[in-house]
């Protein structure tokens, strides 16, 4: 437009008097603010891209770097032989059957004597984790001898007190707006005066299955789950991938059926993720009968997203090995398939490498085609092979986003960031195999 | 896990096919003066005997698997008792699933009566006999392809031809399983689809303004008269399309241009790879950014200016879908960018055009077709995706223009319509896949028009 001006002023020069050399000067303060200004807005763009990021990431972390550390209570439990084990006889069929809970039950009375009132036992037994009885079984049947001794075990504490200790929970809210009430508050203050309160760190976190208890639950099984899917996938996509790529790259001729080869492989590359879900219920589950909510399956889907991302890559790759390279080994005798996989396959294989890593990525973080195949199931067990029903790491954050608990807030936060952790190392292995082994010719 | 070890036992015997073979090579190209005597290298010709070892065998070995169970579940059935067999499809599939898990110790959906007992015995020992039989077939076939390699196996044998024919053929196959791909969804969400439109009409579906998919189990059921008329959804779908692309366009755009035309490259390296971050977040994470801080931000401001927002407004889930989009955007705007000639920017400069003006009116109009290819491609990203929306958007279908209200989209009743348990034939779930065929087609013809607008363009200045 400011062109059509040049122009225009200088045809007006000659009919207005004024020389050409005036008007752009004039013009020149108006251009230049518009030149700032739009090299602002550019700015501004970049800035707000960043700051994005930024938010993202602080909000996460913000939210979920508390949930690396679980409160404690210390409690002196008495391992009571007249609960645990009337008899005497140490069967471990009756020691892993013994009410546990009524130890720490005990303990709790012991700790807090005042308390006398239903209710307030009731309120008093909820500080605990109800997980508690099995750490006390572990303990017994580790070692039946410490029966009839009294000693200090930190329990895990409930989740709501997990919060109020962490503080996310306001203690200047009135009661009734808070979900702890005053006199739990009390107790902790007072346990915490006695320094029976303590935030450690949390190793059930990376180790325990799914619960319906925050406190409990964790991100183990779903991190095995997101392994078996991942190897099934790499298992299948990187040979499949390679070569896929080598036939187009090294072999085919150039016509129709390849032609389609290849506008199928770009298409597929931007079908929405969902509709390989579909394609998985339909034909995997549906018509093969293979078992829901299994990697198995779950790595197949994720296989069929992630062929067109390593095949274009390491199609990529093939294309980069220079023709002398092929013509030294046709050369001295080799045949086409000893020279693609004798020579120019190996000098493609960062390159592969990387465009196969990257596809690993994608799939670890990919969530919709799963929910399709039922991985979104409430599973406890940590699943010990691809045909076991399990969920992975995105779907167990899908999961958790839903719960209402302050806990799982924190929770999924702190999966979200274990994941971008792993997709973070990911990326950062592609990029050196990149510089260490990329050769330019 | 019988098939494991089979496969393993396989294996083992395609690796002694492959020692012996090559060992037999060499033994006889003593007799003809050495190895130079044999038509290809003596690796070949253990790989020609591990080939015909393997391959065969676990041709067997797939074919079986198709096909053992229907066989096994056919012959229990025709010895079921006569009136058992005369029952209609559906309570014949209920007993034969009964039978299936008692066999397998599971637990049955009625009293076992002798007869089912019976069944399930007889079910289990043709399994039995059917594993056994598998492994004899098998690891015959295994032997027989080596002793016939074995019998091959001559120094004027072009094992090298051959092994590379297998090997070629292997890659073919590698090659067309993205046809099979794109084969294999196209059918599989068509047929259901097609099922869908027998029970509910195609042009109910296309332009019925109401979508409340739960169907009435008794007719006198209030409020679930199962309206199938997708238009509620595909005006959900559009406007939180159009909202992240009114997010993502112009960041997406103008930051591809500042990092091209004016960051310094110190800038552009820090920066450009920032941006990149933004797409490889995985959708969930989005997904939970806009359910926990975006959502309850924009509903309290809304709530401080006087506006009712719901709390799982279009503009929360658009906002963050626009976001995900602009290093999407940026990337290949920046792409095009890059490919106008130098030439051009430099006539521009040299009539004396700032860099803004060179930009406006030489680079983007040049730039046009490739920028306009690239916001098509980020459109089909929009539409097709799940997890933000999913956690994010409603569920209710509201028709509705007004951001701050609560809509919904085709992907997120996918998700609700086939995410637990499901009986498959209800109009209900073939719902699900009547989308999904519409998600398809329509991001397909997205991506192929603005695959040929891309690379009509790039061929312009090449």
């Amino acid at each position: 437009m400011s062109c059509a001006n040049i122009v225009n002023s200088m045809n007006d020069s000659n009919t207005n008097g004024s020389t050409t050399v005036e008007k752009v000067n004039a013009s020149l303060k108006r251009r230049y603010a518009r030149e700032r200004r739009f090299r602002r807005m550019g700015l501004s763009a970049v800035m707000l891209g960043l700051a994005f990021v930024s938010l993202l990431f602080l909000s996460i972390i913000g939210n979920g770097y508390s949930a690396f550390q679980q409160t404690k209570v210390r409690l002196a439990i008495s391992f009571d032989e007249q609960l645990l084990d009337p008899s005497g006889e140490r069967n471990p069929k009756v020691l892993s059957s013994a009410d546990y809970n009524g130890l720490i039950k005990n303990a709790l009375r012991q700790a807090f004597p005042a308390v006398q009132s239903r209710q307030d036992k009731k309120e008093l037994y909820r500080l605990i984790s109800n997980g508690g009885s099995f750490r006390l079984r572990e303990m017994v049947l580790d070692d039946p001898a410490i029966i009839g001794t009294t000693r200090d075990v930190w329990l895990s504490a409930d989740d709501d007190i997990d919060m109020l200790v962490k503080g996310h929970i306001d203690r200047n809210l009135t009661e009734d707006d808070r979900r702890v009430k005053d006199s739990v508050i009390a107790w902790i203050d007072q346990l915490d005066q006695q320094g029976a309160v303590d935030l450690a760190f949390n190793a059930g976190f990376f180790t325990s299955g799914d619960s319906r208890e925050p406190e409990q639950a964790g991100i183990g099984g779903a991190i095995m789950g997101s392994i078996y899917t991942l190897l099934v996938t790499l298992v299948l996509s990187f040979p499949i991938g390679v070569a896929a790529a080598i036939y187009l790259e090294e072999f085919a001729p150039q016509n129709r059926w390849t032609d389609l080869i290849e506008v199928n492989i770009n298409n597929l590359a931007a079908v929405p993720s969902i509709v390989f879900g579909l394609l998985g219920l339909a034909v995997f589950i549906n018509f093969f009968g293979l078992p829901r909510s299994a990697p198995l399956v779950g790595g197949l889907v994720l296989t069929l997203m992630t062929l067109p991302t390593i095949i274009i890559a390491s199609r990529a790759a093939l294309k980069s090995v220079p023709p002398s390279i092929r013509e030294a080994a046709l050369g001295i005798g080799a045949s086409r398939m000893q020279m693609v996989f004798h020579h120019v396959m190996p000098l493609a294989m960062p390159g592969m490498l990387t465009g196969t890593i990257i596809g690993m990525a994608q799939a670890l973080g990919e969530s919709a085609p799963l929910l399709m195949i039922g991985m979104v199931a409430f599973i406890v067990d940590i699943p010990g092979g691809p045909l076991d029903p399990s969920t992975v790491l995105p779907v167990q954050i899908f999961l958790w986003a839903d719960s209402p608990e302050r806990a799982f807030v924190e929770r999924t936060s702190a999966a979200i960031m274990v994941l971008l952790g792993f997709l973070i190392v990911m990326n950062l292995l592609a990029v050196i195999l990149r510089k260490r082994f990329e050769r330019r010719w | 896990m019988q098939n494991s070890t089979l496969i393993i036992v396989l294996l083992l015997l395609m690796a002694m096919a492959y020692q012996l073979g090559r060992r037999r090579s060499r033994r006889l190209a003593i007799a003809g003066g050495g190895v130079r005597s044999l038509h290809s290298l003596p690796s070949y010709y253990g790989f020609y005997a591990a080939i015909w070892s393997g391959l065969p065998a676990l041709l067997v070995f797939a074919l079986w698997m198709a096909f053992q169970s229907s066989i096994i579940t056919d012959l229990v059935i025709a010895d079921l008792p006569e009136s058992t067999r005369q029952l209609p499809e559906a309570q014949l599939g209920l007993v034969v699933n009964d039978i299936h898990n008692l066999a397998s110790g599971n637990i049955v959906s009625k009293d076992i009566d002798p007869v089912m007992q019976l069944a399930a015995e007889h079910y289990l020992s043709l399994q039995q006999t059917a594993d056994a039989a598998l492994m004899v077939v098998v690891v015959s076939m295994a032997l027989l392809g080596f002793s016939l390699a074995w019998r091959f196996i001559s120094p004027e044998l072009r094992a090298r031809n051959s092994v590379e024919r297998v090997v070629k053929g292997l890659l073919i196959a590698s090659s067309t399983i993205a046809i099979f791909t794109t084969l294999g969804i196209v059918l599989s969400v068509l047929f259901e689809a097609l099922r869908f439109f027998k029970a509910v009409p195609i042009s109910e579906f296309l332009f019925g303004l109401e979508w409340s998919p739960q169907m009435a189990i008794r007719e006198d059921q209030v409020g679930s008269s199962g309206a199938f008329g997708a238009i509620p959804l595909f005006a959900g779908t559009m406007l939180i399309s159009l909202i992240a692309m009114t997010v993502a366009v112009p960041i997406g755009l103008m930051s591809a241009i500042y990092l091209s035309e004016y960051a310094s490259s110190r800038l552009r390296a820090i920066a450009k790879p920032v941006l990149e971050i933004l797409a490889g977040i995985p959708t969930v994470v989005y997904g939970f950014f806009a359910a926990l801080t975006v959502a309850p931000f924009i509903r309290d401001s809304g709530s401080i200016l006087g506006l009712d927002v719901s709390s799982e407004s279009a503009l929360a889930a658009g906002l963050v879908m626009g976001v995900m989009i602009i290093p999407f955007v940026s990337s290949l705007s920046d792409d095009v960018i890059n490919a106008v000639p130098q030439a051009m920017r430099d006539a521009s400069y040299g009539i004396g055009a700032t860099q803004s003006e060179t930009i406006r009116q030489v680079i983007i109009p040049g730039a046009l077709p490739g920028i306009v290819g690239g916001v098509l491609l980020a459109v089909s990203r929009a539409i097709g995706e799940t997890m933000i929306v999913v956690m994010a958007a409603g569920l209710s279908a509201n028709l509705t223009a007004n951001p701050l209200e609560s809509v919904t989209t085709v992907t997120v009743q996918i998700v609700t319509l086939l995410v637990g348990d499901q009986e498959f034939d209800s109009p209900k779930t073939l719902a699900a896949f009547a989308l999904g065929l519409l998600l398809f087609v329509v991001t397909l013809v997205l991506n192929v028009i603005a695959l040929h607008v891309v690379r009509k363009y790039r061929e312009q200045y090449e």
